[in-house]
């Protein structure tokens, strides 16, 4: 092996690490837990939800806000909060892994009709639709 | 050079280095080519030279912000820091008696531990290879201690095997091997291997599987002192008359795949979870301590940065006074940004558009970690377990033991949840109190005998209720990283962004080290080229 060529194979070598480099792995909390299934779009916003946008709905508000989904004029178009359950945006998660269809519809639902919000129903069907972007 | 058999070229390739440059050389090498460390880290950043007068704005006193000041304090720039919290270390942190902790939402939990004793909120344990952080540990004088990651001793609990009770780790895992080798032993008996091994090597692997499955001689794993010595005795080695050993039943192996503990042997072997682990003596916050020791008189605290804004000049940063509300613009030639990505994807900037893309489109995870200080060691004293985790299924997914002051009396903490998930989001839904609840009622399982008697007092944070971050860690996907990953490092004219949340060991402290050390030399960088 010429000095040339291995000069060439080092640099071949170290310049991809990120290919190489195994997954890295997270110092952070295991998954394995077994929480009790939500079902209701009731049972989904306490066991999920309000870990965040609390039990009344209303957020907080810290070096950041966590919006709050009391009578909020954005949850109207059902298009908006069904995105955000599915694919999440800033510090909001996704949830198109952990909860079902029925489930995401169900709590969507669930939000759009309480908490001094008025805005029906959505189904399925609709959640379908914007899973598929 | 051929694509096949990376190993043996690589072998090659190192013998053949070692030979024209000398075994520094190799080490030099393999250190780069990753086999001698399991870092990127190749030493503190040596910054100098910093045009006189020359100043930068770093956002955020946690780790990757503490060592750009430092760093870019060494290197000759003029630093300020700018904190939200009163304190610093951001996510290194540890809980004492007498602290307070005020969530999002309200709740204000008052720590009642006794003096000592502490909950380590954030990260826990070190790894042996994040060299970075060892190295400030050690440069900063941080104290470390062992963390014991791998306790045989502790339990693996599962609501769907054993009847929900408990079994020890040792005990699952030899009955777990011993079956897997029996198993492998008859396949090869009745010669189902024989087109992926050869007759020598069957003949190896025969033996391997017996020393290494504990099985007797006829190949089979059974009840006798052989495999107790791996799974636990029934009466275990005395003296005197009663000093002869009795072996322990094997579990059935219905039993054993049903209580998944191959997850928890798994576990243990990833890269980032391997022994030798640390801690600091006295809680992780000691790392951050040390940290701001070293930068104490650059950081300003209780400032809530609202924008951020940069010209041809200069950046300016528009922070307001928690307390006073007072509002204030700092103003650098640079800045470094280590600001979580969920809180500044909120805060207004005139960074480029698809860097304020990239910002957004980060969701963060979130956990749940919960201490309950205990009157006294009845998991040492009664279960002879000394540090280490016991697993649940259920949503505290694990308690821990304390891995210090063994065999001591008076009160300790145990880490009684570290709920990830779902279950992280349950338990972060509930009020302080009812998190204490679950984690009694849960935890209870290990230790019902004492659990509950011998419990004094509770903490918990809730990381999607923390004010200042408004969830854990920052969770990358195949897609955002091809997406977004180089525009969230890249320099964005004068700002550069730094973090866990900026390297691919996110979630760790050694992440927000390697993230930071890089931006800033780019930083350094490109001041001297303006």
């Amino acid at each position: 092996m010429s000095r040339k060529l291995i000069l060439a194979a080092v640099l071949a070598l170290t310049a991809a690490p990120a290919a190489m480099a195994p997954a890295a792995w997270a110092d952070e909390a295991p998954t394995g837990g077994k929480p009790p299934v939500p079902v209701t779009g009731e049972q989904v916003y306490r066991v999920v939800c309000q870990s965040c946008h609390m039990a009344d709905a209303k957020g907080g508000v810290g070096a950041a806000a966590i919006p709050g989904l009391a009578a909020n004029p954005r949850l109207k178009a059902a298009a908006y909060p069904i995105t955000m359950v599915l694919k999440g945006r800033g510090a909001m998660p996704w949830f198109n892994d952990t909860l079902s269809p029925a489930q995401t519809a169900a709590v969507v639902t669930y939000i759009r009709t309480n908490f001094g919000n008025s805005y029906g129903p959505v189904t399925e069907a609709d959640v379908a639709r914007f899973a598929g972007h | 050079m051929e694509q096949t058999g990376r190993k043996t070229t690589r072998r090659q390739l190192l013998s053949a280095i070692g030979m024209l440059g000398g075994s520094a050389a190799l080490y030099n090498m393999m250190t780069s080519l990753g086999y001698a460390a399991e870092t990127q880290f190749t030493g503190p950043p040596k910054l100098s030279g910093a045009r006189p007068g020359a100043s930068v704005i770093v956002l955020g006193a946690g780790l990757a912000g503490m060592l750009a000041a430092y760093e870019l304090t060494k290197a000759g720039y003029k630093v300020k820091v700018l904190e939200y919290q009163g304190r610093a270390g951001g996510r290194n942190w540890s809980l004492y008696g007498g602290d307070t902790v005020t969530e999002l939402g309200g709740a204000t939990q008052k720590v009642g531990f006794a003096p000592g004793n502490y909950l380590n909120p954030g990260p826990w344990r070190i790894p042996h290879h994040h060299r970075t952080l060892l190295h400030y540990c050690k440069a900063f004088g941080v104290a470390l201690e062992p963390f014991i990651q791998f306790n045989h001793n502790a339990y693996v609990h599962n609501t769907d095997a054993f009847g929900g009770k408990p079994q020890r780790f040792k005990a699952l895992a030899a009955d777990f091997e011993g079956n897997v080798a029996e198993l492998l032993g008859k396949a090869l008996d009745q010669k189902g291997l024989d087109a992926d091994v050869t007759a020598e090597d069957r003949d190896r692997l025969k033996e391997a599987l017996r020393g290494w499955g504990m099985l007797d001689k006829d190949m089979k794993y059974a009840k006798n002192l052989h495999s107790s010595e791996h799974r636990g005795f029934d009466r275990p080695p005395g003296g005197g008359v009663n000093g002869e050993p009795t072996p322990s039943d094997p579990f059935e192996l219905r039993e054993v795949l049903k209580s998944g503990i191959w997850r928890n042997m798994s576990f243990f072997m990833n890269n980032e979870f391997q022994t030798t682990m640390f801690q600091p003596v006295g809680g992780m916050g000691m790392i951050g301590k040390a940290f701001a020791s070293k930068v104490q008189p650059l950081i300003t605290y209780n400032a809530k940065v609202s924008k951020i804004a940069q010209d041809k000049k200069g950046v300016t940063v528009t922070y307001a006074d928690t307390g006073t509300g007072a509002v204030t613009e700092a103003k650098g030639d640079f800045c470094v940004c280590t600001i979580p990505l969920s809180v500044l994807s909120q805060i207004e900037s005139n960074l480029s558009p698809k860097m304020q893309e990239a910002i957004a489109a980060v969701p963060y995870s979130n956990s749940v970690k919960i201490g309950l200080e205990m009157g006294r060691r009845f998991w040492e004293e009664d279960a002879a377990i000394y540090g280490g985790h016991s697993f649940t299924n259920q949503e505290i997914g694990l308690i821990s033991y304390p891995n210090n002051n063994f065999l001591q009396d008076g009160p300790a903490v145990l880490l009684g949840a570290f709920a990830g998930g779902m279950g992280g989001y349950h338990i972060g839904g509930m009020t302080p109190e009812e998190r204490i609840e679950a984690a009694l009622a849960q935890g209870s399982v290990f230790h019902p005998e004492s659990y509950r008697k011998e419990f004094r007092n509770g903490v918990s944070v809730a990381w999607s209720r923390v004010p200042w971050m408004l969830g854990c860690c920052a969770r990358w996907t195949e897609e955002t990283r091809a997406q977004h990953y180089q525009t969230l490092v890249a320099m964005d004219d004068r700002v550069v962004l730094a973090g866990e949340h900026a390297s691919y060991v996110g979630c760790w402290m050694e992440g927000a080290l390697l993230s930071s050390i890089d931006a800033i030399t780019r930083l350094h960088k490109r001041a001297l080229e303006a």
